[in-house]
Formats: structure tokens, sequence, C-alpha cells
């Protein structure tokens, strides 16, 4: 009878963090930028139909990087559970710390318990009654939540797109500045070479302050090359 | 309603519940109820609960106009004078409330967020025939509740974008549903706004004059139903109205609407029952 080889859990861990990681760097990035009324999301999307970026609840968006299957269904619990709660208590009862609370859980447990972890990164961005109440969260795989201020990047090359950004980005600017902004980081550090990006390629959403009730709104390709031309 | 542990239902159960648009469904699966869950029968005491009374809607040219009185009735008595009880449903349609009104309200919020739960899951809207539909079946699960007089009467309608006309739904307490051409009323003053709207109503009328027939029709049903409030112009409570087109929802203005119900109030000053409509049949006989 054969012994199974021991392997250390560290060794364990660090495996199955490379296959995240791996998995989730494959993939094209997304921006999530805030503004002097709103947080804008940007994902770089071909796909009408198969979303990186939706909206969770009135004031709360949410945006994965990854494979599809697995944000997906972590976008759908989310959307259960925000609408449940707003239910079973009142609308402004839904939180985006606790959605990111739950989704720290849930990430944390699959990443320990299964063979396989979830190869995701997420955002869940909840908007407050101004710039400084905005709150934006950074779920990864394992479970681990990061509390960011003024503008995340996830996948692909996202450090090279937050470095860029890191540059750019000011308190207060503006829907338009920002847009360009996130269409000028995706274009010119996504990749080793410049590209050109229109509205075809793009997903992008805001969860927009003056808005009452659902903040949250898709801009139409029109609508991004409208703001892309100047 | 559902169980006080339900708001602390983990993410592990959202996520592992089969995929399905349906909110009700999923809230069925969490809390293994829908909505009230009280064991009725044939003896159990009828108790005093609050009633809403009359809702109107009617098709206009691009759209469709939905109104209703602000008077909740307990019995004999008046229990709110300002209770609304038409409501958007989501971006393009609109629900109006008869009969119990405790389950009625509870119905259209869980109605409202089944609409929302679904846009946001499968990314677009339910068709209005895929709502009005919903709505039905949601009225089923109250059967046994009005049959113990517990009845809610709901009017559903809304802009319909893809058949890009305005459309009217009236249904009964088994979960029938059937759709109205022109004008339907439900609630207790319903009989008096539907005879009212009979002669008020014309095809293809503009969405002014719709608001202006809705209006009119309500008052003809507070004139004759006791349970159904007329505008209260001292304590400034005015009907609500609601209009369905192309572009949403639009809830009127309180201000537009008392602009048009202090003019209405003027004419039945000088006519009390209202519009005088010609009987051009027997003048051609």
């Amino acid at each position: 009878m054969s012994m199974p080889f021991y392997v250390s859990p560290e060794q364990v861990m660090k495996d199955k963090a490379d296959f995240a990681r791996k998995g989730i760097a494959r993939g094209r990035s997304v921006v999530v930028i805030q503004y002097g009324s709103g947080i804008l999301f940007v994902a770089e999307n071909p796909s009408r139909a198969l979303h990186k970026i939706s909206e969770i609840y009135d004031r709360i968006g949410f945006a994965a990087v990854g494979k599809y299957n697995e944000f997906e269904n972590l976008r759908v619990a989310g959307v259960r559970l925000a609408d449940l709660r707003g239910y079973a208590y009142d609308r402004t009862d839904v939180t985006g710390r606790s959605l990111a609370n739950a989704y720290a859980q849930t990430l944390g447990t699959i990443f320990t318990e299964t063979a396989k972890p979830y190869e995701v990164e997420i955002v869940v961005a909840e908007l407050g009654v101004d710039e400084a109440t905005d709150q934006i969260y950074r779920l990864t795989f394992d479970g681990s939540v990061a509390d960011e201020h003024g503008y995340v990047a996830m996948g692909g090359s996202a450090e090279a797109i937050e470095g860029a950004l890191s540059e750019v980005w000011k308190s207060g600017q503006s829907e338009f500045e920002s847009l360009t902004q996130a269409v000028h980081v995706l274009s010119h550090h996504a990749l080793d070479e410049v590209r050109t990006l229109s509205g075809r390629d793009l997903e992008v959403a805001v969860l927009d302050r003056n808005r009452s009730r659902r903040t949250f709104r898709r801009l139409e390709t029109a609508e991004i090359d409208r703001v892309l031309a100047g | 309603m559902i169980p006080s542990s339900s708001g602390g239902v983990d993410l592990n159960i959202a996520l592992s519940a089969p995929r399905h648009a349906s909110f009700s469904d999923f809230l069925l699966r969490v809390s293994g109820s829908m909505g009230v869950d009280v064991p009725l029968n044939s003896h159990t005491p009828m108790v005093d609960v609050l009633h809403g009374t009359t809702i109107v809607g009617l098709q206009c040219a691009g759209g469709m106009v939905m109104a209703g009185d602000r008077r909740a009735t307990m019995g004999n008595f008046i229990a709110q004078r300002d209770i609304e009880k038409v409501f958007a449903a989501d971006s393009h349609s609109v629900v109006g409330i008869a009969g119990t009104a405790g389950l009625a309200v509870e119905l259209v919020r869980l109605f409202q967020v089944e609409l929302e739960h679904y846009e946001k899951i499968e990314g677009v809207s339910l068709s209005l025939d895929g709502k009005a539909n919903r709505l039905a079946t949601m009225l089923r699960g109250n059967l046994g509740m009005a049959m113990q007089g517990l009845a809610v009467v709901p009017l559903f309608g809304g802009y319909d974008l893809a058949k890009e006309k305005g459309r009217l739904f009236s249904y009964d307490v088994t979960g029938g549903r059937y759709e109205e051409h022109d004008f339907y009323a439900v609630g207790s003053g319903s009989t008096f706004a539907r005879g009212s709207l009979k002669k008020l109503f014309a095809r293809g009328a503009s969405e002014t004059d719709a608001v202006q027939a809705a209006l009119e029709s309500l008052y003809d049903a507070a004139d004759d139903d006791s349970a159904t409030g007329g505008p209260d112009l001292n304590r400034r409570i005015f009907p609500v109205v609601a209009v369905a087109s192309a572009d949403g929802v639009r809830i009127l203005d309180e201000s537009e609407v008392e602009d048009q119900v202090r003019r209405l109030v003027e004419r039945r000053h000088v006519r009390p029952d209202g519009p005088f409509a010609p009987n051009d049949g027997g003048a051609t006989s």
C-alpha cells in the first residue's frame, strides 16, 4: 500500500495562491475610479452580454476579473443577499461593508477548504453622500479585503495601471476626466504596446450621486465615444 | 412575514441556491414562506383590517394613466386619509391596489423587489406580459387569505416597450389575469368610476385628457361610495396619479394634481354631477 506524499500546508497554500494569481493575471483589466459626484467602473470587455461590471443595489456596484462563471456566481449571490436584506429590513440597511464581509468569508472558505480556489478578484463599491464617505473594497481570491481610496485596478497588468493612475488621479475630478483617464491608462499600460480603445471595446458604468434611489447607470457605446472624442 | 433570521442568511446559501431569477422563489427557499403564513380555517373570526378603496386605469395616446384615491377604511372608520395605493412597480410599469391594505402593500413591495431582482440578475427587464403573469402567480399565493375575506385586488399597467403602447391588466383573487382594453377600475368605488369612465374615456386621448378623466371618475366614485375619499382641499390631500409612457413612469407632482383637482371642483360647483354626456343616439332616431 502506497503512502500519500506529505505536502506542507505552506506549500499547499502557496500553490493555490499562485494558481489563482495566474488565472487572474491572464484576463484584461478593470479599473474603478472615484470622482467628485460618483464612482466610475471601466472594463476592457468587448462583450455586450457577459458583464464584468454590474449593479448590486441602490448605491452598490460590483466589478470583477478572472473566471466568468465564478465571479458571476458571486455576483448573483450578492444581488440575492442585498435584495433579501433590503426586503427584510429596509433599503437603507443594505451596506457595502456587510456585503464585502460576506464575500470575504465565502472566498476565504473556498480558498482553504476546496482543492481549487476561485480565480477571481472583485471590487464592491458603495456610494456615500460625498467623496469622503464613498467606500471601495477590493477582495482577492483568498478572502483578503482591502479598503481602497481613489482608484483600483484589477487583472492583467494591474500594477502598471495603478502606477499610472497614481500620477494623474486627483480628488474631486469630473466623470469626464475620470473616463478619459481610465481609457488612457488602459490603452497605454495594459499591454506592452499602445492601443486605441473605443466604446465598442469597453464596458463602462457609474454610481452617480446625482441620481435618486438606483444610482447605477451603464454608459452606452455612443455615449462613451462622445466622451472620448472630447 | 419572513423570519427575523432571514436578514442574516449567509452568502453560501445565496451561492448554492439554483440559478433562478425569481426573488420570491429564493425567499421561499431561505425562509420557508413567502409573505404572510397564517393557518386559516373557516372558523377564523374576521378581524378589522384596513381596506384600500378605488383605483382607476386607462389607456391614452403614448401610454397609460393610473390614479387612486387616498382613503383606507376599517369598517365604518376612515382609518387613513392619505394612504398611497398607486406605485411605480419598476421603470415602465405601475401597480395600484385595492382590498386588504396590509397584504396589498406587502404584495407590491415584494413585486417591486421581484422585478428589480430579475432585471439585475438577467441584465434585462421582464416583458410587460411577463410582469403581469408574475403578479398573477404571486396573487394566487394569497388565495387562502382571500377566501377568508382578506382579498387583495391589484390593477397593473405600463408601457409595453415591445408593442409600443400602454396596456392594462386586471386580476381576480384566484390569480386570473385579464387584459383590459381602454379602461378599468377596481375597489369599492369601481362601479361608479367605471360608469363615469364609460362616458369620459376617449380612445387616443392625450395624457392630460386621460389624467382629467381619471380624476373625474375618482370624484364620481367618492360621490357615491362612502369608502372612497374625495379630494381633501382643506388638508391638501389629492389622488396619486401615475403616467407610464416610453420615457418611463412618472408620478405626478402633488402641485400638478392639485391644480387639476381645484379646477375640477370649481366645475362641480356649477354642475355637481360632472361633465354632461349628450344623448346623441336618441337625437338621431
